[in-house]
């Protein structure tokens, strides 16, 4: 997720353009930049796609369509925390759908969407490799939660203030 | 690495520590404690229970004669967490931080295994204590989870220490680059990656190409949604990867390789780095590998969530930092992979077997499985079965083996209604069939593919016809767009069926839907949209009463779809 200071966009530039320097002029190097990008920013505002279309030599076109053909990457800012419910086929199977109703009524967003306090984003995803523990979800892409019970939902989402 | 002589010291400097995990005593450890640590017993909190011991250990002032490691996923993730104590290798499951007192102070100390934490047999009433006892592992073969409960899959050391590296320095030293390939052709082997091909012959292909450089590339996306066999293997084993590609590497004269993970398998990802960054100090990886004028490296390439990036010619185009689109072949990538350069991809699993069948020979490889399909294949097992996680079985194992012998069936006395394999290409497989050897061509008469090896059970409880229709939803939302057959066919496809499971379904529905289906597989660009139709024809095939029903009568036996008012 993003940085966590309150650096501003100048200093957030700085930071990019160490990101970059190693893939300077290395168009190959588009996903692994855009993937730390978004680490330090938390999502890929215009002007970082700007800065890097720039530093790796390719076009915003280009960069613009990397960006929007993978589903990891996002164009506008997300909440502090990421719930990935996994709608893979175990998870499918074993309860999903109760899962995300139950998380749907305790934060009342869709998939997609962010609280309005900027607390959570909801997305669902397809298959996080947890399947023997399925219905799984993962919050902000390293907290898995196995074997879901929707009773447990509050008391787990408790845990991200 | 220069010589053999140098790679067999540091073998033989392991072998007090590794005789422990044969259930050889030691005079330096006392027992060693290997604590799963892939990613379904971290999710479990194994970590805790890490902390646990080691206080415990410490507290008793016996933390130097015990070891304490944290390995990659033993297989029965639902269990978790779990863990082995060697030497008399007793299989805990289930273990609480508290219980690590226990574990120490009683077993390890005093010898007297803690039998609540036991494994029990479904319907047993006796715990059976030895993992080398227990029908879930006892009924597997391990080839290319060889080490997996074995190993610290940090420690180059311990890979070595079982027999880790010892191909590559075979090959490099006593074997020319040709003898190397025609040995993995006379095994046998196949992708396994889904479609089956002969991974000798891929690779003859490519070492006569025209161009170079050349290309190495592991396949570690795992798009199959109910799939986590490679990503065990790269969290249990990285460096049975990195030796795999480097073996090829000499074969078909590359320099280069990549392995392309995806970014959600972070513990992955970050266990590869480890191996390779360890590689390199090594001298398995670099300059003048073995002393044998040949230079191998590998780079990880992070794949960004993107199911048709599984795909070979997607794949490479997403290695090139592009939209991950596929393109038609030929040119396969033999003649024209990465950056247009003839290259070679194989799956994670398939890497994973090459250095046994340079170690061994072919004929032992080739002797295991059935006529067609040689070796091992790993499953992983989910859904509605009681024993979720990995297995691996000699091909031409039955699905009944897999699902009732190893798996131990199904939960809560429900009936077993299908297996689904192949993930968004294959079928859905139902109890009549449950004897079928598996194996590729077995799988695909069927209309199901044995693909890279997901397996989810369904119940009674499970509607296929909605599962139909999750799979489409499914590819409907992968589908890059790049052809029309794939991006429109199963969009139609998908109305169709939402449609029936809502209760609007018409007469003559299911043969739109089979025609519709034999249509995008006549003409969609890539495999994606060519197996799209799959799960749709086979649940037709074999469950079409379930189609009618919901047409006809409105009715969801399953209960699972609602229907408008
Ligand atoms: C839509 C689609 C998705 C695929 N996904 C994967 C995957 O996730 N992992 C994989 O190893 N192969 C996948 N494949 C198969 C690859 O295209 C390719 O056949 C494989 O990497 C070759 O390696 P192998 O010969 O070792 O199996 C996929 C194929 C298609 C058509
Ligand atoms: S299907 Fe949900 S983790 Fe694999």
């Amino acid at each position: 997720m993003a940085c966590g200071c309150n650096c501003g966009e100048d200093e957030l530039t700085k930071q990019l353009d160490i990101i970059i320097e190693p893939y300077k002029g290395k168009p190959s190097g588009l996903i692994q930049v855009l993937t730390k990008a978004q680490e330090l920013i938390g999502y890929l505002p215009k002007w970082a796609q700007v800065r890097i279309a720039e530093g790796l030599g390719v076009s915003l076109q280009e960069v613009y369509g990397v960006v929007t053909f993978y589903a990891f990457f996002s164009l506008i800012p997300r909440g502090r925390h990421k719930i990935s419910v996994c709608a893979g086929t175990a998870c499918y199977v074993k309860g999903t759908k109760t899962v995300l109703k139950t998380l749907r009524e305790a934060i009342d967003i869709k998939p997609g969407q962010t609280t309005p306090d900027s607390r959570f984003t909801l997305e669902i995803v397809r298959c996080i490799g947890a399947c023997g523990l399925a219905p799984a979800m993962i919050i902000d892409g390293k907290d898995v939660h196995g074997r879901l019970e929707p009773e447990q939902i509050p008391e787990i989402l408790e845990k991200y203030a | 690495m220069k010589s053999l002589d140098e790679l067999a010291k540091i073998k033989e400097s392991m072998q007090e520590v590794l005789k422990v995990r044969e259930g050889v005593p030691s005079a330096e450890y006392k027992a060693h404690i290997m604590v799963c640590g892939g990613q379904g017993c971290i999710s479990s909190n194994c970590k805790d229970v890490v902390d646990a011991l080691k206080e415990s250990l410490k507290k008793n002032g016996i933390e130097k004669d015990v070891k304490l490691i944290l390995t990659g996923c033993m297989g029965p993730c639902d269990m978790g967490p779990v863990m082995i104590v060697y030497p008399d290798a007793t299989f805990y499951r289930r273990v609480k931080p508290k219980d690590a007192e226990a574990i120490v102070e009683e077993h390890i100390m005093k010898g007297n295994p803690v039998t609540r934490l036991l494994y029990r047999a479904p319907g047993a009433k006796e715990p059976t204590q030895s993992v080398h006892d227990i029908d879930l592992f006892k009924k597997q073969l391990k080839i290319v989870l060889r080490n997996t409960i074995y190993i610290d899959p940090l420690s180059i050391e311990e890979y070595i220490g079982r027999d880790g590296y010892a191909a590559l320095g075979k090959a490099l030293t006593q074997m020319k680059p040709e003898e190397v390939v025609e040995t993995v052709k006379k095994a046998g082997l196949r992708g396994r990656g889904g479609a089956g091909f002969s991974t000798g012959m891929k690779w003859g292909f490519t070492a006569s190409a025209k161009g170079s450089p050349k290309y190495v590339v592991c396949n570690g996306d795992e798009g199959d949604p109910g799939a986590f066999m490679d990503r065990s293997i790269l969290e249990g084993d990285p460096h049975s990867v990195v030796e795999g590609m480097t073996i090829c590497g000499y074969a078909i004269g590359a320099e280069q390789g990549y392995v392309y993970v995806r970014a959600e398998y972070p513990l992955a990802i970050e266990r590869l780095s480890r191996a390779i960054e360890k590689a390199r100090e090594f001298g398995m990886l670099g300059k003048n590998i073995f002393d044998a004028g040949f230079n191998f490296d590998i780079e990880i390439r992070i794949g960004a969530g993107a199911f048709v990036c599984g795909e070979e010619t997607a794949l490479l185009t997403s290695i090139e930092g592009k939209r991950g689109e596929p393109r038609p072949r030929p040119p396969f990538p033999a003649q024209s992979g990465v950056f247009g350069k003839p290259t070679v991809i194989n799956n994670v699993e398939t890497w994973a077997s090459i250095s046994p069948i340079i170690l061994k020979g072919a004929d032992w490889f080739a002797s295991i499985g059935t006529e067609k399909c040689k070796g091992t294949k790993v499953f992983a097992l989910a859904g509605r079965i009681n024993n979720t996680g990995i297995v691996e079985v000699p091909m031409g194992t039955t699905l009944r083996e897999i699902v009732y012998e190893i798996g131990g069936g199904i939960p809560r006395k429900k009936q077993f209604k299908a297996v689904q394999t192949g993930g968004p290409s294959g079928g859905c497989i139902p109890a009549e069939h449950l004897d079928t050897p598996v194996d590729y061509e077995s799988l695909g008469a069927l209309g199901a593919i044995m693909g890279s090896g997901g397996m989810i059970v369904m119940d009674e409880d499970t509607c296929m016809v909605d599962i139909a229709k999750f799979f489409l939803d499914f590819v409907v939302d992968e589908s890059c767009g790049k052809c029309s057959p794939c991006r429109i066919g199963t969009k139609r496809m998908y109305e169709i069926l939402e449609r029936i499971t809502t209760g609007e379904g018409k007469e003559g529905d299911i043969e739109l839907l089979e025609e519709l289906a034999t249509t995008i597989k006549a003409t969609a660009l890539c495999g994606l949209g060519q197996t799209a139709p799959n799960p749709v024809l086979s649940t037709i095939r074999y469950f079409r009463n379930e189609y009618e029903e919901h047409i006809k009568d409105k009715k969801c036996a399953a209960n699972v779809c609602e229907f408008k008012e």
